[in-house]
């Protein structure tokens, strides 16, 4: 769901909306994926999907929920958790009303269930893809206390599982307005990783409700770096082109696509 | 040969008695919107809703309307028009039995119906507050394993599949195309009642082209003919979603009394406001 209201951030080649940081950012963590799955209401995490598939020289297979072109379904919804159940799916994106330390994750509601006097519509295929899929990546664009936990108050799905549970899924990492964590499955905790231009560590801790690690020892945590100007361009022409079949909104609003006559 | 099975949409709904369990496709697959507005006016009471394996406008309609007693679903939304307004007010005040559920469990559940089989197992699940609240669901050690706990899923078999179908033809046969999860939701059913766009002459089975997408009238006990039947959704293959109407609803629906001039206006047709 995209609310942000970015202005321009300002980079060496230029200016960038946060939506192509994340987008340049999001494609780098899929890297290597043989394929891609994204989910319905999710156009930056589609859009960084179509990048990667570009950037791979078409080696990664992208599969966009909700898109007539953009997959190839032919059994209708149960096939996607089919191909995840047999490891045909690498990476997956999922999000959280709230977002806990552990990686637990709440689609379900704010409250004691089931009478929550905050409601949300429900886990759809979390209770079962953060399980299945290795990559899974959090994205979240509103990073507050009220959403970033110390604890979610309904696990849709747990962000660890005993060691016996059948699990080569979980947690890859998280992504928000404000920076980007790694999942540790280790130590079942986030690290940061990269904080984005014109935001502070201070700012991070202010509005994250559990603890995380930060890396230590080699001077400030670094800025999350801004996408370069060829591929800006691609975001902003091929990718915003593709991404515009399921998300025409998106991609005229923020991209700056003009649909051709 | 079964021409009598095709009624019309009211008849249909007469057929659906208090406290059945129904299945509704989620809001791409071709939910039935009229026979879902006739089911409101002939007040039908303590359904079991089973979401396929999501709902949207109709789910949230029948619970506004007082029809729900069991709600057994992987979500409900509105999709961009925004969360469901009366769902969120029926579970603020607790009047919903819910069944919170995963997508694929609710189809492993109905694959385990159309088999005829008691159970499905399931990988996921494990640990969730969805699997805690689920006292019909079951953890068993994979019997072909070592140490592989495994949740497993009881058949869901609905009294009644309610779909609409983009074409039908006078056997009772019905075009669903690749909505292969309302294929599924008639499989697993006891009956199904169905609406179509159409019911055309012919026979779609002898149509090889069309063949894998139709469902058999083998599963279907009743069929309406009923344009514009998924209206204000949309229908693969036909119409898109009304989006001004979706948000009229979404604003409507905000507090009971706006709801129910919705239903007056759009369901029970009403005039607004009757003076």
């Amino acid at each position: 769901m995209i609310t942000a209201e970015s202005g321009p951030t300002p980079t060496e080649g230029g200016e960038c909306r946060l939506e192509e940081l994340l987008i340049d950012r999001i494609a780098g963590l899929l890297e290597g994926c043989r394929h891609v799955a994204v989910g319905v209401s999710s156009p930056i995490p589609g859009s960084a999907a179509l990048l990667a598939r570009h950037l791979s020289g078409g080696a990664t297979r992208v599969s966009v929920l909700g898109s007539r072109h953009l997959q190839s379904f032919t059994d209708g919804g149960v096939e996607i958790f089919d191909l995840a159940a047999q490891g045909r799916i690498d990476a997956f994106f999922l999000s959280g009303g709230q977002i806990d330390g552990s990686g637990n994750i709440n689609l379900v509601g704010v409250g004691e269930y089931p009478t929550q006097k905050v409601r949300w519509s429900g886990s759809f295929g979390s209770a079962y893809l953060y399980y299945l899929v290795p990559r899974v990546i959090l994205f979240r664009l509103e990073h507050s206390r009220r959403t970033m936990v110390e604890k979610v108050d309904f696990i849709s799905a747990p962000g660890t599982s005993d060691r016996n549970v059948f699990r080569p899924g979980g947690p890859h990492a998280l992504i928000t307005n404000l920076c980007l964590f790694t999942f540790d499955r280790d130590v079942q905790r986030f690290r940061l990783q990269s904080i984005h231009p014109g935001h502070t560590l201070e700012e991070v801790r202010d509005n994250t409700g559990f603890d995380f690690e930060v890396p230590s020892g080699f001077g400030p945590v670094p800025a999350t770096p801004a996408p370069d100007a060829s591929c800006l361009a691609l975001i902003r022409g091929e990718i915003a082109s593709a991404i515009a079949d399921p998300y025409p909104k998106f991609a005229a609003e923020v991209l700056g696509h003009t649909a051709a006559a | 040969m079964t021409i009598d099975l095709i009624i019309d949409v009211d008849s249909l709904a007469a057929r659906v008695p208090d406290g059945a369990k129904i299945a509704l496709v989620k809001t791409t697959g071709g939910v039935p919107m009229d026979l879902v507005r006739a089911l409101i006016r002939r007040e039908v009471r303590g359904l079991h809703v089973v979401c396929v394996p999501t709902g949207g406008l109709a789910v949230d309609l029948l619970i506004g309307a007082g029809c729900v007693e069991t709600l057994e679903t992987s979500g409900v939304t509105l999709d961009e028009f925004g969360q469901a307004p009366a769902f969120g007010r029926a579970v603020r005040a607790g009047s919903l039995r819910l069944l919170d559920a995963t997508c694929p469990a609710v189809y492993a559940g109905l694959q385990a119906g159309e088999k005829g089989l008691p159970f499905m197992p399931l990988r996921g699940l494990l640990g969730s507050d969805i699997a805690a609240h689920r006292a019909d669901w079951k953890v068993i050690d994979n019997p072909f394993g070592d140490d592989d706990p495994i949740a497993c899923l009881p058949a869901i078999v609905p009294d009644f599949s309610l779909l609409h179908a983009r074409q039908a033809d006078g056997h009772g046969n019905l075009y669903v195309g690749d909505t292969r999860e309302v294929l599924l939701m008639a499989h697993a059913a006891r009956k199904t009642l169905a609406t179509a766009e159409r019911i055309s002459d012919g026979n779609l089975l002898e149509d090889d082209a069309m063949r894998a997408g139709v469902i058999p009238n083998v599963y279907v006990s009743g069929l309406a003919e009923a344009e514009g039947g998924s209206r204000p959704l949309g229908i693969p293959g036909g119409y898109v979603v009304d989006g001004e109407h979706l948000t009229l609803y979404a604003e409507m629906a905000r507090d009971e009394d706006g709801f129910g001039e919705y239903l007056d206006r759009f369901v029970f047709g009403r005039k607004a406001a009757a003076e």
